[in-house]
């Protein structure tokens, strides 16, 4: 890594010295790290049973439209997020399909949605700030009235997230917001309250991150516990309804649910969690037993395009420095040769 | 350095076939666009997510600001590095840069899908400075500005305002500077918006070099561009060819493209990536046609002889100028991958747009220069 930012530098250095001063310190910009308190899901791809009831809550929660593939229109069939889908769960299938999370002649599952990236591209790419990331919860959220639609974030994105509605002539960005507008109800993500396996759990991507590991260090095939809906840190504040009886029972501003943890078969996992480190690490983690660029995770770096991306931007840019000194310059040069009677002569 | 003759209004009729041709054009374009606006994006282009820009923003505003240098690129060596030969260029070279980047800024609003929100990028509490959008969009629109006063003269003497244009002409410096520096950050930064699409452009232009190659280019095709438009503009208003200007502009141009080709080539090489160019596949192929009209140019106008040649000009030109198109739709179309299942191929209501925009940038170059004092008076 230390090469890649040396020779970012030196790039650097290069174009400094041609738009005019080279003097400028270089200072690469670090890969963001989530911040202590993010939110996220982890996605179990050995516990899914590929019910979609999530892609269902998804798009109630949302008030997102259903979208057709089929002949008859009866059923919400997506086949990819979109600006009206922004979860999805896909399939992978090969040869006769008769093991499930088999990489040959088997089948698994893997849910589509936003990954919530420490260092997301899109929050770096939107010139208006219309896609922001929230410094305490890390949630990646969308403000239509501040968007343009030039749809940067679309391209820059490495998961394809952000979708445009080119269906619409008002149309907006579509992507998953975790349901931050559901939290102040004490509700989190809809799709993890309703997994029936908690194949996606929601919860402090720290406690996700730790529960991923735990079940990397299962043994195949044994028996354990797996929670179910929202991860439960060690301890949590509980705090009672009103004194009248009013308002509800909450758990660290969350809905007071039973403990919901079962007893299922420990799945033959790849040894990554996805979204650990991936781009400078992610809020929503996933484990597989399939290859990950098998199901449709891209393979990518451990540092994200928006640091080097920004480190270029504030090398030239920053403070205006570099401009302003190339302008003091060519303004010299160019009132000595611009003449007062230029373009009258003749 | 005043000897060259004084600029003047062509004449001639505003009605001919071009400019009948062009109007047609535009009218198309405009009932395109009144379609697009009703319905949306998708009704007009085949855009999808996995191509959300197509020739609207690559070609349109890309390519388009790209070949809008040439005001930027003569601007420079006459008045930075004192040139003052090549001025009679300057105005018609001027008048296509202020018609190619208004029209580019056009380009950008009719692409943009939440138009009615376009203030916020000029607003100070919506501003993301981390954003290389945001700074393209603030330094184009600057540009367009310092370009309408750069070129303000040329309506000021038709309007007969002596005195506004003396008070102009005190200021004009630093509007010569301005228009210097800013096409230096807007066209290295248009580079600069593909590096936070990380891997997803392919290697052989994925790099932190690629604002100089933008710069670079840009500059290469602002002289390209005066070469093909100055070889058109003399055919069809039958005028000499100021060859005895553009022989010696032809050779500071294959300057700078010898710079680029040592910048692009040490780049790929020292990343370790030019062996990925050997691979058969439509980036390899893609990356060596793109090199081949850089490097064609050299063989076409490399000795003195051949660039007194006005077809070999012309030629070269259409070749530097198709080099640094590549460039541009190489990165951000063509070896541009995010995901499988994505094809894009502009729809015809998007190509018949893209061809409106050059024509009313064919139609105003017309008629401007028939009535206002912008060619140089014929010797």
């Amino acid at each position: 890594m230390s090469s890649r930012r040396d020779f970012l530098k030196g790039a650097l250095a290069a174009t400094g010295a041609m738009v005019g001063a080279g003097a400028t310190p270089v200072q690469a910009r670090d890969t963001y790290t989530r911040p202590p308190e993010a939110m996220g899901l982890l996605y179990d791809a050995t516990l899914c049973v590929g019910c979609k009831a999530c892609m269902a809550a998804c798009k109630e929660a949302n008030n997102n439209p259903p979208e057709f593939n089929t002949v008859d229109k009866l059923w919400d069939t997506p086949l990819d997020t979109s600006g009206h889908t922004f979860n999805i769960i896909k399939m992978y299938r090969n040869g006769t399909m008769l093991e499930k999370d088999a990489e040959i002649n088997g089948y698994a599952f893997m849910k589509t949605s936003c990954m919530h990236c420490a260092d997301p591209s899109c929050v770096s790419a939107c010139p208006v700030s219309a896609m922001t990331k929230d410094p305490v919860t890390g949630i990646v959220g969308y403000n239509p009235d501040k968007c343009i639609g030039c749809r940067y974030c679309v391209v820059a994105c490495p998961f394809g997230i952000p979708k445009y509605q080119f269906d619409d002539p008002l149309g907006r960005i579509g992507k998953c917001e975790l349901c931050r507008h559901r939290h102040k109800d004490g509700h989190y993500s809809a799709c993890a309250e309703v997994c029936p396996t908690g194949a996606t759990l929601f919860g402090r991507t720290e406690d996700l991150l730790a529960e991923a590991k735990r079940r990397l260090a299962l043994k195949p095939g044994t028996v354990a516990k797996f929670p179910r809906g929202r991860l439960r840190p060690a301890t949590e504040k509980m705090l009672q309804g009103q004194a009248d009886g009013k308002g509800e029972k909450r758990r660290h501003g969350w809905r007071d649910e039973p403990d919901q943890i079962y007893e299922g078969t420990v799945g033959k996992y790849v040894q990554h969690v996805y979204g650990e480190k991936e781009y400078g690490g992610t809020q929503v983690l996933k484990l597989s037993a399939v290859p990950f660029e098998k199901v449709g995770m891209p393979d990518l770096p451990p540092y994200s395009s928006a640091a080097t991306s920004e480190t270029i931007q504030h090398t030239l840019y920053g403070g205006l420095l570099m401009p302003i000194a190339v302008l003091g310059a060519l303004s010299w040069v160019a009132k000595r040769n611009v003449k007062p009677d230029d373009g009258e002569e003749g | 350095m005043t000897t060259h003759t004084a600029p003047v209004p062509v004449g001639g009729p505003l009605l001919n076939k071009t400019t009948f041709i062009a109007g047609a054009l535009i009218a198309l374009m405009a009932a395109i666009l009144l379609y697009r606006f009703i319905f949306g994006l998708g009704a007009v282009t085949d855009l999808s997510d996995g191509y959300p820009w197509g020739i609207w923003i690559v070609v349109d505003v890309m390519i388009g600001s790209a070949f809008a240098c040439g005001g930027f690129s003569v601007a420079m060596l006459v008045y930075i590095f004192n040139k003052g030969e090549y001025h009679p260029l300057v105005r018609p070279a001027l008048l296509a840069s202020l018609l190619g980047y208004t029209l580019a800024g056009a380009g950008v609003i009719f692409d943009l899908g939440r138009w009615w929100n376009v203030w916020n990028m000029y607003w100070p509490w919506s501003a993301n400075p981390n954003s290389v959008m945001f700074e393209v969009a603030v330094c184009i629109t600057a540009y367009i500005v310092v370009m309408w006063i750069e070129f303000a003269p040329v309506f000021l003497e038709k309007l007969g305002l002596k005195d506004l244009k003396k008070k102009l002409n005190r200021f004009l410096f630093v509007i010569v500077a301005l228009g210097t520096l800013l096409p230096m950050m807007h066209q290295s930064s248009l580079g600069t918006l593909w590096v936070v699409l990380g891997p997803q452009v392919h290697p052989l232009w994925q790099t932190p070099f690629v604002p100089a190659l933008f710069l670079l280019t840009a500059i290469i095709m602002g002289y390209a561009v005066v070469l093909f438009e100055s070889c058109i503009a003399s055919s069809a208003y039958r005028r000499s060819i100021e060859v005895s200007l553009l022989n010696p502009m032809a050779k500071i141009m294959l300057g700078v493209v010898a710079a680029y080709l040592a910048v692009r080539l040490g780049d790929v090489i020292f990343r370790g990536v030019i062996g990925r160019s050997f691979h058969l596949s439509l980036e390899g192929l893609m990356f060596w046609l793109e090199m081949a009209c850089f490097v064609a140019p050299f063989l076409i106008i490399g000795t003195e002889a051949q660039r007194r040649n006005p077809a070999r000009l012309f030629v070269a030109g259409i070749l530097l100028m198709l080099g640094g198109s590549l460039l541009r739709m190489n990165g951000f179309l063509i070896a541009y991958d995010t995901g499988p299942g994505f094809r894009y191929f502009p729809a015809l209501p998007e190509i018949l747009v893209t061809m409106g925009m050059f024509a009313t940038e064919v139609l105003i170059y017309v008629v401007v220069t028939r009535r206002f004092p912008v060619l140089p008076r014929e010797a």
